[in-house]
């Protein structure tokens, strides 16, 4: 394989790379009043380095020694990564501009981290996904603290960067004893090495458990959940936006292909973890959700039971499991973007962002569209059946029933049912308060709006008429996986 | 013989000064301590044939690492009698950690000689007709490029992460600008003035 061939197979990084740089090299001549050329320049960057991987077709191809991978999985998660990051740069620009921190590295901060979910979830080697993993990490903890004037956006990165650091060291140590076991760091290696019928090796184990609670980190799967509330209620609306959405999305297909490619033959052995973090992500999201206050704090125990969510399909196994939690993601990604497009959009007369949810009440009456938007949202978020995200919960736990894992889905119908509770008390703060009496600004002109809409008539039962097309999407993408 | 004596030789002096290095009362002497330990590893590379990992173990550490450290060192005014105050009552806890670490270090060499996998697979062979300069370019900028790369574009964000988090904009900061210095004409900067006597001259008139 030459150097040519490897550039061709990894063009989205490559372009992406390149683009980062020059993009960097304008802001830093321009200074901050180029934020918001630079935001579209970012999206064109980002479709720029969508459109080889619609050109790659449907085929596999490695590159660059083995270390990288471009086959459907890769190119099903790149593109929800790029249309995730994409939007999180362009809803961000307003509300930049309203708190005084409207500066050009946002954007370029967020490609970051996008190039380092794409090599992520394009790894074929624990070093490369590694790598991948700690690009977007380190973006992430300099985009937690963003708003560096003000306390709780610096303890939310501080926080992230301390907890996400020890996750990083936990990862190394487990790459390192899965390497001191099998001798590679491929995952074609890994997975001769433990294919079934070879002895079970106990410090290999370890490695998988230990990558596993860092990965679990990384998608704020219980017991490594900790971070979460605090993070998502500091950081500034449009970063968690971000956090809510793309890097949940490379994190879980990286955690998908980890398990059931090089540590494929140990499925035994990591069924029962994921079935037990699936079902403590679901229980204790659904219940610590109920006595929020902040709808940010809400939002971060909802990751989290959407989450445990997507365990279900995972600790199923199957390749029904890996398509159903492919089709989760993408459903997930719209409906929280949206959900944060909505709470940026909640500003009253002096231009400051109300986040609290005694603040949301009777919003029904002052700006009927965006209740509208949030109810559908929180509705959708809850799986009640005429919406969209239904669909997807519906997919996981049939998933779930098909492996045998009745348990497992009996509890996720039961979590879903207390979950349901605080999405529908938000529904009914909405609606039924008698209004918290907040002079809201005028609504918002630009593209927020327009991104808002996009994502509730996806959420809305109008997203049936995709459903075809985006379950034989994600069903391609999981038979890659061995 | 001779190559055994040298190992031990400098094996032994690396030892020691790692360990001055932790107990050299003064901080100065501690970061000497530890040029000598960089030094002495640096020969136990010559000694197994590495001679570009030695060398770049001198230049990289001793030459630049050991002496930022000296410079911050000296520069820090740290009133060490209350930094040591706490040795007597952390001293078991960290015996304790250090006796675990030990153990398992044992059960790690442990399961290096039983592993289910042969030991051939984990050995890294210096491959056969390259200069061990080569055979690090090789690895570095041949096989793992991609991930070297990668790595550089973490140091970038490093990079730009820093200047956001702490990067501020100061006004009235006087700085030099050498555009506006060369542009300077003698008309502009000079003022001939003719003082009456004992009326003495208006400070800064006609000078810019």
């Amino acid at each position: 394989m030459t150097l040519l061939q490897s550039l061709a197979v990894g063009a989205p990084e490559v372009i992406l790379a390149g683009g980062i740089c020059v993009l960097l090299l304008v802001g830093a001549f321009r200074g901050d009043r180029a934020l918001e050329g630079l935001s579209w320049a970012s999206v064109l960057l980002l479709v720029l380095a969508a459109v080889p991987v619609f050109d790659q077709g449907a085929g596999s191809a490695g590159a660059w020694g083995g270390l990288y991978v471009a086959d459907p999985l890769s190119r099903f998660l790149k593109l929800l990564v790029f249309a995730g990051s994409a939007a999180a740069i362009l809803v961000a620009v307003p509300f930049l501009r309203r708190s005084g921190t409207g500066r050009f590295e946002y954007p370029v901060l967020v490609l970051l981290a996008t190039l380092g979910m794409a090599i992520m979830v394009s790894a074929r080697s624990l070093l490369s996904l590694y790598v991948g993993l700690e690009l977007m990490s380190l973006a992430a903890y300099v985009l937690a603290a963003f708003h560096r004037d003000d306390a709780r956006s610096s303890e939310a990165g501080l926080k992230y960067f301390a907890l996400g650091a020890l996750a990083s060291g936990l990862l190394l140590y487990g790459v390192s004893l899965v390497y001191g076991f099998t001798g590679s760091t491929g995952f074609d290696a890994i997975r001769a090495a433990f294919a079934p019928g070879t002895e079970r090796n106990l410090g290999a184990l370890f490695g998988l458990v230990f990558i596993l609670a860092a990965l679990a980190f990384k998608i704020s799967a219980v017991p490594f959940h900790m971070w979460t509330p605090d993070v998502y209620e500091g950081a500034p609306t449009p970063v968690v936006a971000f956090f809510g959405t793309a890097p949940k999305v490379a994190a879980m297909g990286l955690l998908l292909r980890v398990l059931l490619d090089p540590f494929g033959g140990m499925k035994a052995d990591w069924q029962q973890i994921l079935v037990f973090m699936s079902i403590a992500s679901m229980a204790l999201g659904a219940v610590a959700a109920i006595a929020q206050t902040n709808v940010k704090r809400l939002l971060a125990y909802s990751a989290i039971t959407n989450i445990g969510f997507a365990l279900v399909g995972l600790a199923a196994g199957t390749p029904a499991g890996v398509s159903a939690v492919l089709f989760y993601l993408l459903v997930y990604l719209v409906m929280t973007l949206g959900a944060f497009v909505c709470l940026m959009m909640v500003v009253d007369g002096e231009g400051r962002n109300r986040e609290e949810l005694s603040d949301l009440a009777g919003l029904a009456r002052t700006r009927p569209g965006l209740a509208a938007a949030l109810a559908i949202f929180m509705l959708s978020l809850a799986g009640i059946p005429p919406l969209f995200g239904f669909m997807p919960k519906l997919a996981v736990l049939s998933a779930a029933v098909e492996a045998n894992l009745w348990p497992l889905a009996v509890i996720g119908v039961l979590a879903s049912v207390v979950a349901a509770y605080y999405y529908l008390r938000v529904v009914k703060i909405l609606y039924v308060d008698p209004p918290s009496g907040i002079g809201f600004a005028p609504v918002e002109q630009g593209v927020n709006p327009f991104v808002m809409a996009a994502a509730a008539a996806f959420s809305s039962p109008l997203g049936y008429l995709l459903l075809g097309p985006l379950m034989a999407f994600g069903a391609e993408a999981a038979r890659s996986l061995p | 013989m001779t190559q055994a004596f040298i190992f031990y030789l400098l094996a032994g002096v690396t030892l020691l000064s790692g360990l001055m290095v932790i107990s050299a009362r003064n901080p100065v002497h501690s970061v000497l301590w530890l040029i000598l330990a960089f030094v002495n590893a640096a020969g136990l590379f010559l000694v197994i044939g590495a001679e570009f990992l030695a060398m770049l173990l001198v230049i990289v550490y001793v030459g630049a690492v050991a002496v930022l450290f000296l410079f911050v060192v000296m520069m820090l005014d740290i009133d060490f009698a209350r930094l040591r105050a706490g040795v007597a009552r952390y001293l078991p806890l960290g015996i304790l950690l250090g006796a675990v670490l030990l153990v398992e270090m044992f059960l790690v060499a442990g399961a290096w000689t039983s592993g289910a996998i042969a030991k051939g697979v984990r050995a890294a062979p210096r491959p056969e007709g390259l200069s061990n300069t080569q055979a690090i370019g090789t690895i570095l900028y041949t096989d793992y490029v991609f991930v070297f790369q990668a790595a550089g574009m973490i140091l970038l964000t490093a990079m730009v992460g820093a200047i956001v988090l702490t990067h501020r904009e100061r006004a009235g900061v006087k700085r030099q600008d050498p555009a506006r210095q060369a542009a300077r004409t003698p008309v502009a900067a000079i003022a001939v003035v003719r003082p009456q006597v004992g009326a003495g001259v208006e400070t800064g008139a006609g000078v810019q």
